[in-house]
């Protein structure tokens, strides 16, 4: 990555305003606070049926100081076609374009829609806040629920893989994917103004962890601790794929030059209530998947 | 003006590229998929300035014209059956953010089993969504509606979505002249640029569509929201506006008349001034009628037919002053290619309760007609309505609905 941004770099101005209907220690509100200071007042969002409809305030009050379209749960990345379509024929073409949905309304029910946006090359910035379920109807399994995770729906853990969806919209062939921890939020500042200032005119996409204190189990005081062994463990990688190019960056970087040691996975799942199921030798085998990871990234990139 | 040969679909696409539309968004589907290409076609030619969003299903056609017409564009689809119904949850969206989309509907069949012929199912099916819907009976009509469609959905005593139903094949494949506008400015003198109620601009950022409550939220320290309604009174709006439609259309025809030189109204009339017995019902199948009653005439029946045009809100207070003018009428026998499953036909149904409603003993008798494109002559039409008329003269009122041209024994 470029240059590495300070906390004075980053804007004073706050487009997230008091009185969000988010719970405290909430990821999801964390991210969408850096993101939108990334993106700047000349912005349009759109938001699908989520934690982040609830988030933005109930009418006749909006906690959220930036132009938002509501859509419906699977439907957003052709909202955000269809505000892109419009701003360009009444040449406003300068307005960036968000789509902000979270990993129930991006992975499952959302994927064809923004599929066919990507597809298309439709210039918006797609991201997803991945808070791992279905956080707004009470903690349902997603497809990016990971392995071994408690939901209402899998309650004694969820027995399949995850998803991985950056690489499903890598593979579209867009110029710019990202992954990036809400709890890094100068990573996540750089990336969204990257998509912003260096890919305009396609697609761009940004998955984004997002540590959910009772969707996941843990005291809201913990979502850093939680979200930094996320990325510490070796469980959320950060990266960039620019052109294809795939790169790590950040402290997934730093781990991988040994500059930082990576901490054992075990620290991550016992800190949160959701894994009370994962069995010794679930992680265990979780341990030997993350270091054999790790392997092939020393391999490439150390 | 230019007189133009052209199928139903190829009058609905002439008609979005006089209007100027901005945004289209439309996936193909049998019978509709011509006015696609054909729009296609214009913009890539340059005949049309609009973005054209080639989507990758209708549930994302219908959205992407929810958030251009949101943003502030002029835009449009097509549909048809499974494509339609596809598009149901995002119909209930259009019409609550009250936005102004023209929706061509070419009439086919819903599946199971696949079928491709024409049949009102589809948007029968979409009626409680607060569409307006508008049926035509020839290549003409198709076009000259578009235009009023949007002159009306745009009103802003209205801003309501307006579906536009013409039966496939019968009319989207079948050529027929039309005449065209052409010229823009006279297009513009009666529809002029499209003036969106909702907007998403930064310079003075507004939340569309938020969480409303049930109740009505009192916020005493707020100046200038200290009382908001909520969902209920934004249902409440939508459905005043609605009602007001048949004036405005009546309005709008009239004006449309006076400036293109053709009325359509909110339903045509055939033979009803001296009427005993009404043909009703909507489409080319009530177009068809016509030489029913003419055969029917001929054979002593005094009967004439309505066409309604307007299905959406449903024309009552127009109908009853229809019916009062009408003392002579002795029953109405509707003729639905649609059905509530489990019931009968919808318009049926619909022109019942409006008979109930002020307090007309007028008997109705229905008639499951074309279910998937089953041909119906004139004369089957008639002579359903033949026995039907024989049976109110002897008194016999009460007639359970009845398939026409159906081989299937009881
Ligand atoms: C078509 C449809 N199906 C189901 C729902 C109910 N629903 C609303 S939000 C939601 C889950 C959202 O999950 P996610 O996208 O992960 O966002 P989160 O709530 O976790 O922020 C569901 C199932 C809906 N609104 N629309
Ligand atoms: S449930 Fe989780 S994601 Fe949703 S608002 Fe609460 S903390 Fe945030
Ligand atoms: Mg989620």
């Amino acid at each position: 990555m470029s240059k590495i941004l300070k906390p004075k770099d980053i804007p004073e101005e706050e487009f997230i305003l008091s009185g969000t209907r988010a719970c405290s220690g909430c990821g999801l509100s964390l991210a969408y606070r850096f993101a939108l200071k990334a993106l700047g007042k000349n912005t349009i969002i759109t938001v699908p049926a989520s934690c982040s409809t609830v988030l933005h305030g109930m009418y006749p009050c909006a906690a959220v100081n930036l132009p938002m379209l509501n859509t419906a749960f699977e439907s957003t990345g052709a909202s955000a076609s269809g505000i892109r379509a419009a701003l360009n024929i009444l040449g406003k073409k300068d307005i960036t374009v968000l789509a902000w949905a979270g990993d129930g309304g991006t992975t499952d029910i959302g994927i064809q829609s923004l599929s066919g946006a990507a597809e298309r090359g439709t210039d918006i910035i797609y991201a997803c806040y991945d808070n791992e379920a279905y956080m707004n109807t009470g903690t349902q399994r997603s497809g990016s629920t990971p392995f071994g995770a408690y939901t209402t729906t899998t309650p004694s853990g969820k027995k399949q893989r995850r998803k991985n969806m950056p690489k499903i919209m890598a593979a579209h062939g867009i110029p710019y994917v990202a992954t990036a921890n809400a709890v890094y939020p100068i990573d996540l500042f750089q990336k969204f103004r990257r998509a912003k200032d260096e890919f305009k005119g396609d697609t761009r996409y940004i998955h984004i962890f997002s540590p959910c204190p009772p969707g996941w189990g843990f005291e809201p005081q913990d979502l850093i601790k939680i979200g930094k062994l996320g990325t510490e463990t070796g469980i959320w990688d950060l990266y960039e794929i620019i052109n294809g190019k795939f790169t790590l960056n950040n402290i997934t970087m730093k781990i991988v030059q040994g500059k930082i040691k990576r901490k054992p996975v075990v620290d991550y799942f016992r800190a949160q209530k959701r894994f009370n199921t994962l069995s010794n030798n679930a992680i265990r085998r979780i341990q030997e998947e993350i270091d054999k990871k790790f392997q092939e990234y020393e391999n490439s990139f150390a | 003006m230019a007189k133009l040969l052209l199928n139903g679909n190829h009058a609905a696409a002439n008609a979005c590229k006089d209007v100027g539309v901005q945004v289209i968004a439309a996936y193909p589907i049998t019978p509709q998929s011509p006015i696609v290409e054909r729009l296609s076609r214009f913009v890539d030619d340059g005949k049309l300035n609009a973005e054209f969003v080639r989507v990758e299903s209708e549930h994302s056609a219908i959205t992407v014209c929810i958030a251009a017409s949101t943003t502030g564009a002029r835009v449009f689809t097509a549909s048809s059956a499974n494509g339609l119904c596809l598009m149901h949850e995002q119909l209930h969206w259009a019409a609550g953010s009250r936005l102004p989309i023209v929706l061509a509907c070419a009439n086919r069949a819903p599946a199971a089993p696949w079928n491709v012929w024409t049949d009102e199912q589809d948007s029968i099916s979409q009626r409680d969504t607060g569409w307006v819907q508008l049926y035509c009976e020839d290549n003409q009509e198709i076009y000259d509606t578009i235009i009023q469609a949007y002159k009306l959905g745009e009103d802003p005593e209205i801003y309501a979505p307006v579906m536009v139903c013409f039966d496939g094949y019968i009319l989207s494949h079948t050529m027929m002249p039309v005449e065209t506008i052409d010229d823009s400015n006279l297009i513009k003198e009666f529809l002029p640029p499209y003036k969106p109620h909702t907007h998403l601009d930064p310079n003075d950022p507004c939340i569309v569509n938020l969480v409303t409550f049930p109740w009505i939220r009192h916020d005493p320290d707020k100046p200038g929201i200290e009382k908001m309604g909520a969902y209920p009174e934004f249902r409440y709006a939508l459905q005043q506006s609605l009602l007001k439609v048949p004036e405005k259309f009546k309005k709008i025809d009239k004006e449309f008349g006076d400036k293109f030189g053709r009325y359509y109204g909110i339903y045509k009339e055939y033979l009803c001034d001296d009427a005993e017995f009404i043909i009703f019902g909507i489409g080319t199948l009530a177009c068809e009628a016509r030489i029913s009653a003419d055969l029917l005439r001929k054979q002593g029946f005094k009967v004439g037919l309505i066409n309604l045009k307007l299905y959406r809100p449903f024309p009552r207070d127009d109908l009853i002053e229809f019916i009062t003018k009408h003392p002579d009428i002795k029953g109405i026998i509707v003729f639905d290619r649609n059905l509530s499953y489990g019931y009968e036909g919808a318009v049926c149904t619909d022109l019942k309760s409006t008979l109930y409603s002020a307090h007309f003993d007028i008997p109705v008798h229905n008639y499951i007609a074309g279910i998937g494109g089953r041909n119906i002559t004139a004369e089957q039409i008639a002579s359903a309505t033949k026995k039907s008329c024989e049976m109110i003269l002897k008194g016999q009122i009460d007639k359970k609905p009845e398939w026409i041209n159906i081989d299937m024994e009881d």
